[in-house]
């Protein structure tokens, strides 16, 4: 609501500053006059927007000049046009990036425990690490982690999610299952449908807690099998059990994910799977995100982790491969870095191509003020004042303008919702600008509009009427 | 009505500077008919420039009625061309994609006044000028003559105290003239003043006064045309 106010108020502040321009221009003692004079006009051209007559006069010679009219409005569409587009376009580069990103927090990392590659403290090279619960508390005290996440890796390995057996009556599947505690779910695209996510009493109390994905729902609470029988309902699995690996757990919880093979996971308490699983105390990775952290700020939290990691576990805070870190923030830096870069980019190539449509209708105005000498010399001989001359120069100048760049603009804006179904790629998401963008561009089409006219009508307003009204 | 005394102006050339008008003296009568004559490059354009307020000149005073023409913003003689003077033209200088009544209208635009009454005094104006029925035509559809009739009527709409003229009928053949002259005259006799640039004897001959420039100087301002120059034969 608040932004349908915003170009009234822009409106009448503009009024304001050029009537008040113009009065101090119309003081005598002022110099240089010129200047004043423009505000004067945009002021006379702003009040004649109320004119029905004045619109006659722009109409009536908008209607005498059809193809001229239609160049201008060409050239000022195609240039907001192609701003539109390019800078929608950047900006659904820039969405698309951001969702793939979105896959995992964009300002998370992740730690997971490796093998030596530096001899240290008397250790040879090769020695496999594990981490363990003292990790995560030691990780506890490091300041600048927003969420820490843990997770143990029941099937042993480098990655989380090993796939284990899933029963729920006489039906069985293998699904992904991440041992974890709460935080990591912010590290997580998910989200919760049903239900809740793990808590931390789940973790303290050991509790036989999980929470599935919505595939893992449909599949074990679904009455739809592949061949088409049953009718698709589907039960509400909240509180009832399910067999996970050979251990019953309780659904607490449902979660969404876009991606259809995150979603086909189930998270249970990392306390209960570390008892439950053979686990004793340990962890397979630790991830945490730094919230607004910088990528320099990042990365000093991340050195802090790893030589709390290298001291606890004897190896050298150089090795580079006794742990895997991967890090969301500083890719993401560097990715948003590029995109910044293009989106200039693109703008630059945008506004160089508007230029060009107002210098266009400059031109225009330009020759159409020539063949339209005789025209002026007989109004000025009538009576109109510079004033008048001008204010009507420029009102056709920014009408042609404005209505041309609110065409293109529609027909940018209309583009960029059809775009998503004319090329089917993941790297552009959404392309569109904002309203502030548009507002802006309309503005600014419409002072452009009265620049483009404003020269060319002061030449016009030059015009002695009787040197062009004499037949030679 | 107005007065020039000392009026001098020149042009600058390059480097020189061209004296158009030499210390001209000048004086015309509320009401009067004048024609002023000379050949090209007396200096008649200019002078009528001047006296049209279209043009500044460089020393002298220039007073219509009793306000003193001189250094006028543009916006100002904007004002006094738009209260004082009817301007009518050799090629009669209509918007061509204004229908008859509109071009009449088009002065009392500049004057503010609303659309309605604008088109009523211009329908008045135009059956003055015995052209009620062409209206809503164009100036293209219209002859010479009734082209010209427009234009005087336009020039009238404005209430103006005086109407210049610059070759009213140069464009138009001679049984058209003087109708138009006619019309002229009989607005002079409503009390308008009616200043005619021409170098047509004949059409100097219709008016009670001829002013002859020449050389940028006024050669017979105080002599009346009846005394110089017969009556023609044809009226």
């Amino acid at each position: 609501m608040g932004l349908a106010f915003l170009p009234l108020l822009l409106f009448t502040f503009i009024v304001f500053v050029c009537a008040l321009l113009y009065l101090i221009g119309s003081l005598p003692s002022v110099r240089p006059r010129g200047v004043f004079s423009l505000f004067g006009v945009f002021f006379a051209v702003i009040l004649s927007m109320f004119s029905l007559d004045r619109w006659g006069e722009v109409f009536d010679t908008i209607k005498r000049n059809k193809l001229r009219t239609v160049l201008t409005c060409v050239s000022v569409a195609w240039g907001i046009f192609v701003m539109v587009v390019l800078l929608g376009l950047g900006q659904g580069l820039n969405n698309g990036i951001r969702k793939s990103f979105r896959r995992e927090a964009a300002n998370g990392i992740y730690i997971s425990a490796s093998k030596t590659s530096l001899p240290f403290a008397g250790y040879g090279v090769g020695r496999k690490l594990t981490f363990n619960n003292r990790d995560y508390e030691a990780a506890q005290g490091i300041e600048g982690i927003d969420h820490l996440g843990e997770q143990y890796f029941i099937r042993g390995g480098r990655f989380g999610g090993g796939e284990m057996k899933t029963q729920k009556g006489t039906k069985a599947n293998l699904f992904g299952v991440n041992a974890v505690n709460p935080a990591a779910f912010y590290l997580s695209t998910s989200d919760i449908s049903q239900g809740r996510f793990l808590n931390d009493l789940d973790i303290k109390l050991l509790r036989k807690a999980c929470v599935i994905g919505e595939p893992v729902r449909d599949f074990l609470f679904g009455h739809a099998d592949n061949n088409g029988h049953g009718d698709g309902t589907v039960d509400d699995p909240i509180g009832q059990w399910i067999v996970v690996g050979g251990v019953p757990f309780q659904v607490v919880g449902v979660f969404h994910d876009d991606n259809e093979e995150t979603a086909r996971q189930l998270y249970i308490p990392v306390s209960t799977a570390q008892l439950a699983f053979n686990g004793a105390d340990r962890l397979g990775m630790l991830m945490f995100t730094v919230g607004e952290s910088n990528a320099e700020e990042a990365a000093v939290i991340k050195r802090k982790v790893v030589a709390q990691l290298a001291a606890s576990h004897q190896f050298s805070p150089d090795d580079k491969q006794a742990v895997r870190v991967f890090d969301n923030v500083e890719g993401f830096a560097k990715f948003q870095q590029f995109f910044n870069v293009i989106s200039l980019f693109v703008l630059v190539i945008g506004l160089g191509t508007l230029a060009a449509g107002v210098v266009g209708v400059s031109n225009i105005m330009m020759i159409a003020v020539k063949e339209r000498t005789k025209e002026i010399g007989v109004r000025k001989a009538l009576g109109a004042t510079p004033q008048s001359i001008v204010a009507m120069i420029v009102q056709e100048a920014v009408f042609l303008t404005s209505v041309a760049g609110l065409l293109g603009l529609s027909a940018g804006v209309v583009f960029l919702g059809l775009l998503p179904k004319l090329i089917d790629t993941e790297l552009i998401d959404n392309p569109s600008i904002n309203i502030g963008v548009g507002v802006l561009a309309a503005v600014g089409l419409m002072v452009a509009g009265a620049l483009a006219g404003f020269v060319p009508a002061r030449s016009a307003a030059k015009v002695n009427p009787i040197e062009t009204l004499r037949d030679q | 009505m107005l007065r020039l005394s000392k009026l001098n102006k020149y042009y600058k050339v390059g480097a020189h500077s061209l004296h158009v008008l030499r210390d001209v003296d000048l004086e015309i009568g509320e009401g009067e008919m004048v024609a002023i004559m000379g050949s090209s490059g007396s200096g008649k354009s200019t002078l009528l420039n001047i006296l049209g307020i279209l043009d500044d000149y460089d020393s002298g005073e220039y007073w219509l009625g009793d306000t003193l023409i001189r250094n006028l913003s543009e916006t100002k003689s904007a004002n006094y061309r738009n209260r004082f003077l009817g301007f009518v033209f050799q090629s009669f200088n209509l918007l061509p994609f204004k229908t008859a009544m509109e071009n009449v209208a088009l002065p009392l635009y500049y004057q503010g006044v609303n659309r309605r009454r604008r088109n009523q005094m211009a329908m008045q104006y135009l059956e003055r000028v015995g052209l009620a029925d062409w209206a809503d035509h164009t100036p293209a559809e219209m002859s010479g003559g009734q082209k010209q009739r427009v234009a005087i009527a336009r020039a009238l709409i404005g209430k103006p105290r005086m109407i210049l003229a610059d070759e009213p009928t140069g464009a138009l053949d001679s049984t058209t003239s003087s109708q138009i002259m006619e019309l002229m005259a009989e607005i002079n006799r409503s009390g308008i003043t009616v200043l005619i640039v021409t170098h047509d004897p004949e059409v100097a001959a219709k008016t009670p006064r001829t002013i002859r420039i020449h050389d940028g100087k006024i050669v017979n301002a105080l002599i009346s045309s009846q005394h110089a120059i017969s009556e023609p034969a044809v009226l």
